[in-house]
Protein backbone atom coordinates (compact mmCIF):
# COMPACT_ATOMS: atom_id res chain seq x y z
CA UNK A 1 0.00 0.00 0.00
CA UNK A 2 1.30 3.66 -1.27
CA UNK A 3 1.64 6.34 1.34
CA UNK A 4 0.22 8.87 -1.68
CA UNK A 5 -3.33 7.72 0.75
CA UNK A 6 -5.06 10.95 2.04
CA UNK A 7 -6.59 9.98 5.21
CA UNK A 8 -9.76 11.67 6.17
CA UNK A 9 -11.74 12.14 9.74
CA UNK A 10 -15.49 11.00 7.99
CA UNK A 11 -18.37 12.54 8.95
CA UNK A 12 -19.78 10.54 12.75
CA UNK A 13 -15.73 10.43 13.89
CA UNK A 14 -14.77 13.15 16.28
CA UNK A 15 -12.37 14.03 18.30
CA UNK A 16 -13.11 15.11 22.01
CA UNK A 17 -11.33 16.30 25.43
CA UNK A 18 -12.40 14.05 27.81
CA UNK A 19 -12.71 16.67 30.96
CA UNK A 20 -13.34 13.08 33.55
CA UNK A 21 -10.65 10.93 32.56
CA UNK A 22 -8.12 13.96 31.56
CA UNK A 23 -8.03 12.26 27.98
CA UNK A 24 -8.15 12.68 24.62
CA UNK A 25 -10.80 10.34 23.20
CA UNK A 26 -12.19 9.57 19.49
CA UNK A 27 -15.38 9.28 19.37
CA UNK A 28 -17.32 6.79 16.61
CA UNK A 29 -20.12 5.18 16.19
CA UNK A 30 -20.12 2.61 18.99
CA UNK A 31 -16.48 3.40 19.84
CA UNK A 32 -14.89 5.40 22.17
CA UNK A 33 -10.83 5.37 21.75
CA UNK A 34 -8.36 6.77 24.25
CA UNK A 35 -5.97 8.48 22.47
CA UNK A 36 -1.75 8.29 23.79
CA UNK A 37 0.10 11.90 22.97
CA UNK A 38 1.24 10.14 19.35
CA UNK A 39 -2.04 9.00 18.37
CA UNK A 40 -3.83 12.39 19.46
CA UNK A 41 -0.34 14.35 17.27
CA UNK A 42 -1.02 12.00 14.42
CA UNK A 43 -4.69 12.48 14.32
CA UNK A 44 -4.10 16.39 15.17
CA UNK A 45 -2.08 16.14 11.23
CA UNK A 46 -5.13 14.61 9.66
CA UNK A 47 -6.25 17.56 7.80
CA UNK A 48 -7.86 16.25 4.57
CA UNK A 49 -4.75 17.32 2.37
CA UNK A 50 -1.55 15.85 3.82
CA UNK A 51 -1.17 12.21 2.63
CA UNK A 52 0.25 9.57 4.96
CA UNK A 53 3.71 9.88 3.72
CA UNK A 54 3.10 14.29 4.34
CA UNK A 55 1.71 13.36 7.84
CA UNK A 56 4.77 11.27 8.66
CA UNK A 57 7.40 14.19 7.09
CA UNK A 58 5.07 16.77 9.62
CA UNK A 59 5.54 14.90 12.67
CA UNK A 60 9.12 13.98 11.72
CA UNK A 61 10.03 17.69 11.62
CA UNK A 62 7.91 18.95 14.12
CA UNK A 63 9.25 16.27 16.41
CA UNK A 64 12.79 15.95 15.50
CA UNK A 65 12.47 12.53 15.08
CA UNK A 66 13.50 10.13 11.96
CA UNK A 67 10.87 9.83 9.43
CA UNK A 68 11.89 6.01 8.28
CA UNK A 69 10.79 5.56 11.96
CA UNK A 70 7.90 7.43 12.60
CA UNK A 71 6.03 6.04 9.04
CA UNK A 72 5.25 2.64 9.46
CA UNK A 73 3.70 3.96 13.03
CA UNK A 74 1.54 6.24 11.43
CA UNK A 75 0.63 3.96 8.56
CA UNK A 76 -0.47 1.47 11.07
CA UNK A 77 -2.39 3.51 13.06
CA UNK A 78 -4.28 5.08 10.97
CA UNK A 79 -5.06 2.11 8.58
CA UNK A 80 -5.86 0.12 11.91
CA UNK A 81 -8.46 2.96 12.64
CA UNK A 82 -9.78 3.06 8.71
CA UNK A 83 -10.18 -1.22 9.43
CA UNK A 84 -12.79 0.12 12.01
CA UNK A 85 -13.75 2.66 9.37
CA UNK A 86 -12.71 5.65 11.94
CA UNK A 87 -10.75 6.95 8.96
CA UNK A 88 -11.64 7.62 5.28
CA UNK A 89 -9.10 7.72 2.60
CA UNK A 90 -10.14 10.44 0.03
CA UNK B 1 -22.39 -3.72 50.93
CA UNK B 2 -19.04 -3.39 49.26
CA UNK B 3 -16.84 -0.38 50.34
CA UNK B 4 -17.58 2.51 48.15
CA UNK B 5 -14.35 4.11 48.20
CA UNK B 6 -14.61 4.53 44.35
CA UNK B 7 -11.09 3.68 43.81
CA UNK B 8 -11.92 0.61 41.43
CA UNK B 9 -15.32 1.60 40.06
CA UNK B 10 -14.27 3.56 36.67
CA UNK B 11 -17.26 6.07 35.67
CA UNK B 12 -19.20 4.56 32.57
CA UNK B 13 -18.63 5.62 28.89
CA UNK B 14 -21.94 5.01 27.56
CA UNK B 15 -25.57 5.72 28.42
CA UNK B 16 -28.94 3.92 27.09
CA UNK B 17 -31.60 6.50 27.47
CA UNK B 18 -34.75 4.37 26.69
CA UNK B 19 -37.09 7.58 26.41
CA UNK B 20 -40.29 5.83 25.36
CA UNK B 21 -41.70 2.54 25.46
CA UNK B 22 -43.96 3.97 22.81
CA UNK B 23 -43.55 2.11 19.06
CA UNK B 24 -45.40 1.97 16.28
CA UNK B 25 -43.67 -1.59 15.73
CA UNK B 26 -44.38 -4.76 17.51
CA UNK B 27 -41.37 -6.89 16.98
CA UNK B 28 -41.73 -10.02 19.13
CA UNK B 29 -38.07 -9.98 20.36
CA UNK B 30 -38.05 -6.23 21.97
CA UNK B 31 -35.70 -5.60 24.30
CA UNK B 32 -38.10 -3.71 26.74
CA UNK B 33 -39.51 -5.51 29.37
CA UNK B 34 -42.80 -7.02 29.50
CA UNK B 35 -44.28 -4.89 31.73
CA UNK B 36 -43.98 -1.11 30.02
CA UNK B 37 -44.06 2.03 31.25
CA UNK B 38 -47.32 4.13 29.58
CA UNK B 39 -46.73 7.38 28.11
CA UNK B 40 -48.37 9.07 31.56
CA UNK B 41 -45.45 8.09 33.58
CA UNK B 42 -42.55 8.67 31.37
CA UNK B 43 -40.03 11.34 32.31
CA UNK B 44 -40.24 15.28 31.17
CA UNK B 45 -38.18 17.05 28.75
CA UNK B 46 -36.40 18.77 31.78
CA UNK B 47 -35.52 15.63 33.76
CA UNK B 48 -33.68 13.84 30.82
CA UNK B 49 -32.13 17.12 30.03
CA UNK B 50 -30.90 17.12 33.79
CA UNK B 51 -30.15 13.20 33.55
CA UNK B 52 -27.92 14.13 30.17
CA UNK B 53 -25.72 16.39 32.22
CA UNK B 54 -25.24 14.32 35.33
CA UNK B 55 -23.84 11.80 32.99
CA UNK B 56 -21.58 13.80 30.86
CA UNK B 57 -20.84 15.20 34.24
CA UNK B 58 -19.77 11.93 35.66
CA UNK B 59 -17.68 10.73 32.40
CA UNK B 60 -20.50 9.26 30.34
CA UNK B 61 -19.04 9.98 26.23
CA UNK B 62 -22.16 8.20 24.35
CA UNK B 63 -25.30 8.66 24.47
CA UNK B 64 -28.27 6.54 22.62
CA UNK B 65 -31.51 7.79 22.14
CA UNK B 66 -33.79 4.72 21.89
CA UNK B 67 -36.74 3.38 23.36
CA UNK B 68 -39.55 2.03 22.05
CA UNK B 69 -39.21 4.43 19.11
CA UNK B 70 -37.50 7.36 20.54
CA UNK B 71 -38.88 9.47 17.73
CA UNK B 72 -42.30 8.90 19.21
CA UNK B 73 -41.33 11.20 21.71
CA UNK B 74 -42.40 15.05 20.53
CA UNK B 75 -39.95 16.82 22.01
CA UNK B 76 -36.92 14.42 20.24
CA UNK B 77 -35.39 17.33 18.58
CA UNK B 78 -35.10 19.38 22.43
CA UNK B 79 -33.45 16.18 24.06
CA UNK B 80 -30.98 15.28 20.99
CA UNK B 81 -29.87 18.88 21.36
CA UNK B 82 -29.72 18.88 24.98
CA UNK B 83 -27.70 15.89 25.12
CA UNK B 84 -25.11 17.32 22.80
CA UNK B 85 -24.95 20.51 24.47
CA UNK B 86 -24.34 18.32 27.44
CA UNK B 87 -21.18 17.32 25.27
CA UNK B 88 -22.32 13.92 24.58
CA UNK B 89 -21.56 12.03 21.59
CA UNK B 90 -25.67 11.55 20.19
CA UNK B 91 -26.65 8.02 18.69
CA UNK B 92 -30.39 8.26 17.49
CA UNK B 93 -31.25 4.32 17.79
CA UNK B 94 -34.46 4.24 15.56
CA UNK B 95 -37.05 2.09 13.29
CA UNK B 96 -37.23 5.43 11.35
CA UNK B 97 -40.96 4.84 11.53
CA UNK B 98 -41.84 8.59 12.24
CA UNK B 99 -38.61 10.34 10.48
CA UNK B 100 -39.31 12.67 7.91
CA UNK B 101 -37.15 15.12 5.93
CA UNK B 102 -38.38 17.91 7.61
CA UNK B 103 -37.65 16.24 11.28
CA UNK B 104 -34.24 14.67 10.28
CA UNK B 105 -33.21 18.02 9.24
CA UNK B 106 -33.98 19.41 12.57
CA UNK B 107 -32.26 16.55 14.52
CA UNK B 108 -29.09 16.62 11.59
CA UNK B 109 -27.15 19.56 13.41
CA UNK B 110 -27.27 17.39 17.26
CA UNK B 111 -27.16 14.15 15.99
CA UNK B 112 -23.76 12.48 15.36
CA UNK B 113 -24.79 9.13 13.83
CA UNK B 114 -28.39 7.00 13.63
CA UNK B 115 -28.55 3.28 13.96
CA UNK B 116 -31.39 2.13 12.17
CA UNK B 117 -32.89 -1.39 13.03
CA UNK B 118 -33.81 -3.44 9.78
CA UNK B 119 -36.76 -6.36 10.51
CA UNK B 120 -35.72 -7.92 7.52
CA UNK B 121 -34.86 -7.10 3.83
CA UNK B 122 -38.18 -8.21 1.86
CA UNK B 123 -41.50 -6.13 3.20
CA UNK B 124 -42.94 -10.04 3.73
CA UNK B 125 -40.32 -10.99 6.00
CA UNK B 126 -40.16 -7.12 7.85
CA UNK B 127 -43.69 -6.32 8.02
CA UNK B 128 -44.42 -9.28 9.71
CA UNK B 129 -41.73 -9.29 12.20
CA UNK B 130 -42.25 -5.66 12.74
CA UNK B 131 -46.31 -6.56 13.12
CA UNK B 132 -46.96 -3.04 10.85
CA UNK B 133 -48.00 -3.29 7.46
CA UNK B 134 -46.47 -0.66 5.10
CA UNK B 135 -43.31 -0.32 7.72
CA UNK B 136 -40.59 -2.03 5.45
CA UNK B 137 -41.49 0.78 2.67
CA UNK B 138 -41.58 3.46 4.96
CA UNK B 139 -38.39 2.40 6.66
CA UNK B 140 -36.31 2.31 3.00
CA UNK B 141 -37.92 5.82 2.28
CA UNK B 142 -36.42 7.09 5.55
CA UNK B 143 -33.27 5.37 4.48
CA UNK B 144 -32.81 6.92 1.40
CA UNK B 145 -33.74 10.42 3.22
CA UNK B 146 -30.11 9.44 5.68
CA UNK B 147 -27.85 8.41 2.54
CA UNK B 148 -28.90 11.95 0.76
CA UNK B 149 -28.55 13.95 4.17
CA UNK B 150 -24.85 12.17 3.98
CA UNK B 151 -25.94 11.14 8.05
CA UNK B 152 -23.61 8.45 9.19
CA UNK B 153 -25.42 5.08 9.61
CA UNK B 154 -25.35 2.28 10.59
CA UNK B 155 -27.48 -0.63 9.95
CA UNK B 156 -28.70 -2.66 13.10
CA UNK B 157 -30.39 -6.07 11.63
CA UNK B 158 -31.86 -8.19 14.51
CA UNK B 159 -31.09 -12.13 13.07
CA UNK B 160 -33.13 -15.01 14.27
CA UNK B 161 -34.54 -18.21 11.85
CA UNK B 162 -36.74 -16.18 9.88
CA UNK B 163 -33.86 -13.88 8.30
CA UNK B 164 -30.38 -15.39 9.06
CA UNK B 165 -30.77 -16.95 5.38
CA UNK B 166 -30.85 -13.42 4.01
CA UNK B 167 -27.72 -12.73 5.49
CA UNK B 168 -25.54 -12.60 2.39
CA UNK B 169 -28.36 -9.80 0.68
CA UNK B 170 -28.49 -8.17 4.46
CA UNK B 171 -24.86 -7.06 4.10
CA UNK B 172 -25.39 -5.88 0.32
CA UNK B 173 -28.42 -3.80 1.87
CA UNK B 174 -26.14 -1.66 4.48
CA UNK B 175 -23.90 -1.25 1.18
CA UNK B 176 -26.70 -0.32 -1.23
CA UNK B 177 -28.13 2.48 1.76
CA UNK B 178 -24.27 3.87 2.47
CA UNK B 179 -24.22 2.63 5.98
CA UNK B 180 -20.32 2.37 7.06
CA UNK B 181 -21.24 -0.21 9.54
CA UNK B 182 -23.86 -2.96 10.44
CA UNK B 183 -25.06 -5.08 13.63
CA UNK B 184 -25.38 -8.41 12.88
CA UNK B 185 -27.43 -9.01 16.23
CA UNK B 186 -28.35 -12.44 16.92
CA UNK B 187 -31.59 -12.41 18.91
CA UNK B 188 -30.05 -12.21 22.66
CA UNK B 189 -33.70 -14.19 24.47
CA UNK B 190 -33.96 -11.81 27.44
CA UNK B 191 -38.16 -10.52 28.00
CA UNK B 192 -40.25 -10.91 24.54
CA UNK B 193 -37.23 -12.61 22.61
CA UNK B 194 -37.44 -15.04 25.76
CA UNK B 195 -41.23 -15.70 25.55
CA UNK B 196 -41.25 -16.28 21.41
CA UNK B 197 -37.89 -18.24 21.76
CA UNK B 198 -39.60 -21.23 20.04
CA UNK B 199 -40.39 -19.08 16.93
CA UNK B 200 -36.90 -17.54 16.79
CA UNK B 201 -34.27 -19.53 17.73
CA UNK B 202 -32.00 -20.47 14.61
CA UNK B 203 -30.44 -23.90 13.54
CA UNK B 204 -27.10 -24.77 14.16
CA UNK B 205 -26.70 -25.03 10.32
CA UNK B 206 -28.09 -21.78 10.44
CA UNK B 207 -25.50 -20.36 12.60
CA UNK B 208 -22.38 -22.08 11.32
CA UNK B 209 -23.31 -20.12 7.73
CA UNK B 210 -23.51 -17.29 9.23
CA UNK B 211 -20.61 -17.61 10.95
CA UNK B 212 -18.66 -18.56 7.60
CA UNK B 213 -20.41 -15.39 5.73
CA UNK B 214 -19.32 -13.11 8.43
CA UNK B 215 -15.68 -14.22 8.65
CA UNK B 216 -15.29 -14.06 4.41
CA UNK B 217 -17.26 -10.76 4.27
CA UNK B 218 -15.17 -8.90 7.16
CA UNK B 219 -12.20 -9.35 4.50
CA UNK B 220 -13.66 -9.11 1.64
CA UNK B 221 -15.04 -5.42 2.85
CA UNK B 222 -12.34 -4.31 4.68
CA UNK B 223 -12.30 -0.77 4.50
CA UNK B 224 -16.14 -0.17 3.18
CA UNK B 225 -17.95 -1.61 6.15
CA UNK B 226 -17.35 -2.01 9.77
CA UNK B 227 -19.31 -5.58 10.61
CA UNK B 228 -20.12 -6.21 14.97
CA UNK B 229 -20.92 -9.59 14.97
CA UNK B 230 -23.02 -11.03 18.15
CA UNK B 231 -23.45 -14.64 18.05
CA UNK B 232 -26.59 -16.31 19.63
CA UNK B 233 -25.74 -17.27 22.78
CA UNK B 234 -27.31 -20.50 23.52
CA UNK B 235 -24.61 -22.03 20.35
CA UNK B 236 -21.80 -20.58 22.20
CA UNK B 237 -19.24 -22.60 24.64
CA UNK B 238 -18.95 -19.67 26.72
CA UNK B 239 -20.88 -16.61 27.63
CA UNK B 240 -21.27 -12.96 26.92
CA UNK B 241 -19.32 -10.47 28.87
CA UNK B 242 -22.14 -8.83 30.55
CA UNK B 243 -22.56 -5.04 29.02
CA UNK B 244 -18.89 -5.71 27.68
CA UNK B 245 -16.84 -5.39 30.80
CA UNK B 246 -19.14 -6.30 33.57
CA UNK B 247 -21.96 -5.40 35.87
CA UNK B 248 -21.91 -1.76 36.52
CA UNK B 249 -18.63 -1.21 34.54
CA UNK B 250 -19.00 0.43 31.29
CA UNK B 251 -22.60 1.39 30.93
CA UNK B 252 -26.10 2.21 31.81
CA UNK B 253 -29.88 2.38 31.17
CA UNK B 254 -32.19 4.94 32.03
CA UNK B 255 -36.14 3.31 31.86
CA UNK B 256 -38.50 5.43 30.12
CA UNK B 257 -40.13 6.14 33.92
CA UNK B 258 -36.63 7.40 35.06
CA UNK B 259 -35.40 4.05 36.89
CA UNK B 260 -31.89 3.55 36.50
CA UNK B 261 -30.43 -0.15 35.35
CA UNK B 262 -27.16 -1.60 34.58
CA UNK B 263 -28.52 -3.38 31.40
CA UNK B 264 -32.00 -3.05 29.95
CA UNK B 265 -33.06 -6.60 31.15
CA UNK B 266 -31.96 -6.15 34.73
CA UNK B 267 -35.25 -5.42 35.89
CA UNK B 268 -36.09 -9.60 35.66
CA UNK B 269 -33.84 -9.74 38.78
CA UNK B 270 -36.59 -9.62 41.48
CA UNK B 271 -34.00 -9.24 44.17
CA UNK B 272 -32.72 -6.15 43.17
CA UNK B 273 -34.36 -2.47 43.95
CA UNK B 274 -33.37 0.43 41.48
CA UNK B 275 -33.66 4.32 41.94
CA UNK B 276 -34.97 6.42 39.65
CA UNK B 277 -32.94 9.63 38.71
CA UNK B 278 -35.78 11.40 40.65
CA UNK B 279 -34.49 9.85 43.77
CA UNK B 280 -30.97 10.18 43.55
CA UNK B 281 -28.20 11.58 41.26
CA UNK B 282 -26.86 9.38 38.59
CA UNK B 283 -23.46 9.72 40.56
CA UNK B 284 -24.77 7.81 43.33
CA UNK B 285 -26.38 5.63 41.98
CA UNK B 286 -23.66 4.37 40.10
CA UNK B 287 -21.37 4.50 42.73
CA UNK B 288 -23.02 3.23 45.67
CA UNK B 289 -26.29 1.58 44.79
CA UNK B 290 -26.66 -1.57 46.04
CA UNK B 291 -28.23 -2.30 42.87
CA UNK B 292 -25.10 -1.38 40.89
CA UNK B 293 -23.06 -2.89 43.38
CA UNK B 294 -24.61 -6.52 43.16
CA UNK B 295 -22.08 -8.06 40.62
CA UNK B 296 -19.38 -5.72 40.81
CA UNK B 297 -15.79 -7.34 41.01
CA UNK B 298 -15.73 -11.08 41.59
CA UNK B 299 -16.67 -11.06 45.51
CA UNK B 300 -20.32 -12.33 43.87
CA UNK B 301 -19.23 -15.13 42.04
CA UNK B 302 -19.42 -19.03 42.31
CA UNK B 303 -16.13 -20.83 42.90
CA UNK B 304 -16.26 -21.56 38.90
CA UNK B 305 -16.13 -18.19 37.73
CA UNK B 306 -14.09 -17.14 40.59
CA UNK B 307 -11.42 -19.50 39.58
CA UNK B 308 -12.02 -20.12 36.24
CA UNK B 309 -9.07 -19.01 33.56
CA UNK B 310 -11.78 -16.67 31.84
CA UNK B 311 -13.07 -15.04 34.84
CA UNK B 312 -11.58 -11.76 33.45
CA UNK B 313 -12.86 -12.04 30.23
CA UNK B 314 -16.67 -12.88 30.49
CA UNK B 315 -16.81 -12.00 34.15
CA UNK B 316 -19.39 -14.94 34.72
CA UNK B 317 -21.64 -13.77 31.32
CA UNK B 318 -25.06 -12.18 31.71
CA UNK B 319 -26.64 -12.11 35.35
CA UNK B 320 -30.07 -11.49 33.70
CA UNK B 321 -29.34 -14.83 31.48
CA UNK B 322 -28.75 -17.13 34.41
CA UNK B 323 -31.77 -15.49 36.31
CA UNK B 324 -33.71 -16.57 33.40
CA UNK B 325 -32.37 -20.05 32.65
CA UNK B 326 -31.20 -21.20 36.81
CA UNK B 327 -33.49 -19.14 38.36
CA UNK B 328 -30.59 -17.77 40.30
CA UNK B 329 -28.74 -14.11 39.56
CA UNK B 330 -25.48 -15.43 40.98
CA UNK B 331 -25.12 -18.51 39.21
CA UNK B 332 -22.34 -18.98 36.16
CA UNK B 333 -24.27 -17.88 32.94
CA UNK B 334 -25.59 -21.71 31.93
CA UNK B 335 -24.24 -20.78 28.46
CA UNK B 336 -21.10 -21.90 29.35
CA UNK B 337 -19.95 -25.41 28.86
CA UNK B 338 -18.74 -25.54 32.51
CA UNK B 339 -22.15 -24.93 33.86
CA UNK B 340 -23.98 -27.00 36.12
CA UNK B 341 -26.99 -25.29 34.38
CA UNK B 342 -25.68 -26.33 31.06
CA UNK B 343 -27.93 -29.08 30.35
CA UNK B 344 -31.32 -26.44 30.19
CA UNK B 345 -29.66 -24.28 27.54
CA UNK B 346 -29.35 -27.59 25.32
CA UNK B 347 -32.47 -29.13 26.17
CA UNK B 348 -34.17 -26.11 25.36
CA UNK B 349 -32.55 -25.78 21.99
CA UNK B 350 -33.85 -29.62 21.35
CA UNK B 351 -37.48 -28.50 22.35
CA UNK B 352 -37.11 -25.16 20.41
CA UNK B 353 -35.25 -26.05 16.93
CA UNK B 354 -35.87 -30.25 16.61
CA UNK B 355 -39.21 -30.29 17.89
CA UNK B 356 -40.06 -27.42 16.13
CA UNK B 357 -41.41 -23.56 16.51
CA UNK B 358 -44.35 -22.79 18.15
CA UNK B 359 -47.80 -21.64 15.85
CA UNK B 360 -47.66 -17.83 15.98
CA UNK B 361 -45.64 -15.01 17.36
CA UNK B 362 -46.36 -13.58 20.35
CA UNK B 363 -46.46 -9.36 19.78
CA UNK B 364 -44.61 -6.48 21.73
CA UNK B 365 -47.76 -4.70 22.63
CA UNK B 366 -47.57 -1.75 25.59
Amino acid sequence: MTTDRIPVIPRGVRRHHDAVRGREVLLGPERALMLDDTAVAILAAVDGTRSLGDIAGHLSAAYNAPRDVIEPDVVAFLDGLADQMLIAYA
Amino acid sequence: MPDTSHTLIQPPIAMLAELTHRCPLACPYCSNPLEMTQKGAELDTDTWLRAFREAAEMGVLQIHLSGGEPVSRRDIVDLARGAREAGLYVNLITSGIGLTEKRLQALEPFVDHIQLSLQGITAAVADRIGGYDGGFDRKMHVAELIGQMGFPLTLNAVMHRHNLDDLPATLDMALRLGARRIEIACVQFQGWALKNRAMLQPSRDQVNEAKRIVAEARKALKGRLAIDFVPPDYYADYPKACMGGGWGSTGLNIAPDGKVLPCHAAETIPSLTFQTIAEASLRDIWYDSPAFNAFRGTDWMPDLCKTCDRRDIDFGGCRCQAMAIAGDPAATDPVCRKSPHRALVDAALDIDVVDGPQPEFIYRRL
